[in-house]
């Protein structure tokens, strides 16, 4: 019979579908979010999408801290006596049904009020009425129905957002100058000697005037700032003639039309400042709904349960955590500080540090390091160090983390403008000087009309309009890249660092080989019913990747904690665990993770756990090493080393035991020696490797949970085509290039109408906008070109975003 | 008086107005997101749908 998917969340039902009104659930989770649908008249959710759950999760105590007054100050924007408004950052947040449930969460609580989603952001507004409920309520009652807000340390520091919306300001300042001046300048243009268009003339040009003000005092002020830095660190930026020319159109249209001599060049001036201002706009939109600043604090818990001497259980905020303390974790909760454990099973999971999946087990005494991930019941531990003073926290101390990549990285514009800016006032001294000895009185309108026909708006527009094209169809292709200046870096790239765990490996499954007697056919069958029975990470594993086998009933079954499961079937007595537990005579393996076996007292063989590698690694690393120089950077021992040997190209450099400071400092190193690095890396541990990069790429199985800071993020799926994305952002450069050739040629046929002296405000008012949309229209065909030849790969993921 | 200063009075005023109420819009935050407001729209037929619906139910009680 083929397997019902859940009607809830769309995921396999497996043998054992639950079913409630004729319809299959996975689990009664998902039947529970059914059922308060239900009713509550709010089915439709199930019309809009098929299966748009999320399975709800354990969370018994987990939000306790939001009751303490503290927390719900720094959450919510809005308290008074009786209303809170509080906006929670929903990960799972990701079709039309998502928005539809969310916003109608008044009918599952009439305490609601208003509840407004922010679909890009992946957020909630929930307005509510304090009195009746509380935070902690509206967090449960969305935890119940799949939709758990994230809620970290993060969001305790931000407080209130500012919103930045400037540049949409000065883009619409700049539009209705823009506009307004065309229509009035418009009668002009045609210059006929009417008796009526003589007579408002001054009018109509004091009123341009007038609008252009506003946009040459208030939208244009960036490219004066920015060229008064770039002279004052003696570098000529691409806003130096930028500004230059917008003085001089300025400048002399207000003389122009001071003393009758023309009709000045309003009209071309606002149309520059517009067009600059849209390819600005153009580049600075980004992904809204991905972080890429994140460092410790978006991951670790606000606050963390306190055992005081007494036994009493407090919720403490995690900054107020001092050495000494007794902390309580639960399962999947992240260990804040460096500490001790005391008591429980701890199974911890690090992968948010190393990438590392396989969870470790810790027995009481041993160190517990921050920011691993409890998978099993509930620990208590000894706290040693603080919070910023933990082993994984206190990387963020190191200056990296302060510096910003853009700056001392002279960016391909303003490589040319350097040339260009030179050549353009050379050519403006001659050929005044050459009108000051034929006909003086020209000398100054020539002078002007240079630098007003080469200011370069095309030049200025080329890398905004491709770039942020490129970052658009890179998005489509799932990666994501934090802003224009990195395609840019990307191109320029000649080492190609790879962290192992996660990064190359795949943090889904793992390989185990087996060495050793062959097992007979009762003995496959009692291992693979013992391993079952176990709760262990490793025996969960390994009985994923045996083959299936009839489930039998042990006769007996007993797990050594920390040591290995002895079991009895019938003729079979079979133990599996660590090799001083089976009675290996000669365990020498000490680098691979090993699971022994013997049959009734006689050693039988060994599993060695492999990592993995990605699909399509060998061919990514054989097509990168013609152009880069490859090298793997492991924290982990040299236990792959062999296997690793086997996959890649020879000339690839293997480099074990890193720690995450010594990652950086590699990095540094070769940074000093010329090279230009990419790394690529997925954990915490590789957040200072990441930052000290010249592009730093974090690899994500699900790019809305979880990446370190980086400058950019790949979906996981599409690691393999990594390669093609480098090449495309060479292929970029060169489209930026040609369209420098196209604006040249423009600029070229402007300057012959200023050098002769021609130069009638009409010619600019049409050669000026024309240059600049060509180039927008050039590079966006070339990009588009370029985008259809990145290989797309089928779609994969089980919710596909339907943005 | 010529009727040039009324005509041109008027075309001012009025993009001045669609002035202001473009940053009035920027202002409450109407361009912070683009995407969510345009699916929120296809919702008010179901919202509508369900009082009828409820308001029946009501009735029959």
């Amino acid at each position: 019979m083929e397997n019902k998917t859940c009607f809830h969340c769309g995921d396999d039902c497996g043998n054992h579908p639950i079913t409630y009104k004729e319809k299959s659930f996975c689990c009664n989770g998902c039947k529970t979010v059914f059922e308060i649908f239900n009713e509550n008249d709010l089915t439709c959710y199930y019309d809009l999408q098929n299966s748009p759950g999320a399975v709800p999760k354990e969370i018994e105590g987990k939000y306790d801290f939001l009751s303490q007054d503290n927390i719900i100050e720094k959450l919510t924007e809005f308290r008074s006596d009786s209303i809170e408004i509080a906006t929670l950052y929903i990960p799972h947040i990701h079709c039309s049904s998502c928005i539809w449930v969310l916003e109608n969460l008044k009918k599952l609580d009439t305490n609601i009020s208003d509840s407004q989603v922010n679909f890009g952001k992946k957020t909630v507004r929930v307005t509510y009425n304090s009195e009746a409920t509380s935070l902690k309520a509206v967090v449960l009652l969305l935890s119940t129905i799949g939709y758990e807000p994230y809620i970290s340390l993060d969001d305790f520091k931000s407080g209130e957002k500012h919103i930045n919306r400037t540049l949409i300001y000065k883009l619409g300042v700049a539009a209705f100058g823009f506009g307004n001046i065309m229509f009035l300048s418009f009668p002009e243009y045609f210059e006929v000697n009417e008796f009526w268009l003589e007579q408002y003339k001054p009018m109509f040009r004091w009123l341009m005037f007038a609008m252009s003000l506003p946009i040459v005092f208030y939208s244009a002020q960036d490219y004066f700032i920015s060229a008064y830095k770039g002279l004052k660190a003696k570098l000529l930026n691409i806003d130096v003639p930028i500004a230059l020319g917008v003085t001089v159109l300025f400048v002399r249209s207000t003389i122009e039309i001071t003393f009758d001599i023309g009709s000045g060049f309003f009209d071309s001036l606002a149309g520059l400042i517009f067009f600059l201002l849209t390819g600005k706009f153009f580049q600075q939109k980004t992904y809204q709904f991905l972080s890429f600043e994140r460092d410790y604090k978006s991951y670790f818990p606000i606050a963390i349960t306190k055992i005081d001497k007494d036994g009493n259980e407090n919720s403490i905020q995690v900054y107020d955590i001092e050495k000494g303390d007794r902390i309580l974790i639960r399962n999947e909760e992240l260990i804040p500080v460096d500490g001790i454990l005391i008591n429980g099973k701890a199974k911890i999971d690090y992968s948010f540090v190393t990438g590392e999946s396989q969870a470790i087990s810790k027995q009481s005494g041993d160190k517990l390091f921050a920011g691993g991930k409890q998978t099993s019941g509930v620990i208590e531990m000894e706290a040693i160090k603080s919070v910023e003073q933990s082993y994984l926290t206190q990387l963020w101390s190191n200056d990296v983390f302060n510096k910003n990549k853009e700056e001392g990285f002279t960016n391909i514009t303003n490589t040319i403008s350097k040339h260009f800016t030179v050549s353009i006032i050379t050519i403006a001294i001659i050929a005044t000087t050459f009108w000051l000895f034929v006909d003086p009185s020209k000398a100054m309108n020539v002078f002007t009309a240079v630098l007003i026909i080469a200011c370069p708006c095309a030049i200025a527009l080329s890398a905004p309009f491709t770039f942020g094209n490129m970052l658009r169809l890179f998005g489509k292709q799932k990666f994501y890249v934090k802003n224009a200046s990195v395609i840019e870096q990307l191109a320029q790239i000649n080492t190609v660092i790879f962290d192992k765990t996660g990064t190359i490996t795949s943090n889904k499954q793992s390989n185990a080989e087996y060495d050793g007697d062959i097992l007979s056919e009762s003995e496959n069958l009692v291992l693979k019913n013992s391993l079952r029975g176990s709760n262990h990470p490793l025996s969960r594993t390994l009985y994923n990747i045996l083959q299936e086998n009839n489930i039998i009933t042990l006769d007996a079954f007993e797990e050594h904690i920390g040591q290995g499961i002895e079991v009895k079937h019938e003729a079979v007595n079979m133990k599996i665990g660590s090799a001083s537990f089976v009675g290996n005579p000669n365990s020498n393996s000490v680098l691979n993770t090993t699971v022994h076996v013997s049959s009734n007292n006689v050693y039988k063989g060994k599993f060695t756990f492999y990592n993995s590698y990605r699909k399509g690694v060998s061919k990514l690393f054989n097509q990168l090493k013609q152009h880069f120089d490859l090298v793997i950077l492991s924290g982990d021992n040299a236990g792959e080393q062999d296997n690793l040997k086997k996959l890649l190209p020879a000339k690839t450099k293997l480099i074990f035991n890193q720690k995450p400071e010594d990652k950086l400092d590699f990095i540094k190193y070769h940074q000093s020696e010329g090279a230009k690095v990419l790394m690529i890396g997925d954990g915490l541990n590789d957040a200072g490797a990441l930052a000290q990069s010249d592009v730093g790429i974090a690899i994500s199985e699900d790019v809305n949970v979880f990446s370190p800071a980086c400058d950019a993020i790949l979906d996981a799926s599409r690691f393999k085509q990594l390669y093609t994305f480098i090449m495309a952002s060479k292929s970029a450069i060169k489209i930026i290039k040609w369209s420098f050739v196209l604006s040249f040629f423009y600029n070229v046929i402007g300057l012959y109408f200023a050098v002769t002296g021609q130069l009638e405000p009409v010619v600019a008012a049409i050669l000026m906008p024309l240059s600049s949309i060509s180039i927008v229209v050039f590079t966006t065909i070339a990009t588009n070109i370029l985008g259809k030849k990145i290989p797309s790969i089928a779609n994969t993921t089980r919710h596909p975003n339907k943005v | 008086m010529s009727v040039i200063y009324i005509l041109l009075s008027v075309s001012v005023v009025v993009g001045v107005t669609f002035f202001v109420i473009f940053i009035v819009a920027v202002r409450s935050g109407q361009y912070d997101d683009d995407y969510t407001p345009s699916v929120r729209m296809l919702f008010e037929d179901e919202l509508v749908k369900e009082k009828t619906d409820t308001s029946k139910q009501t009735k029959t009680d």
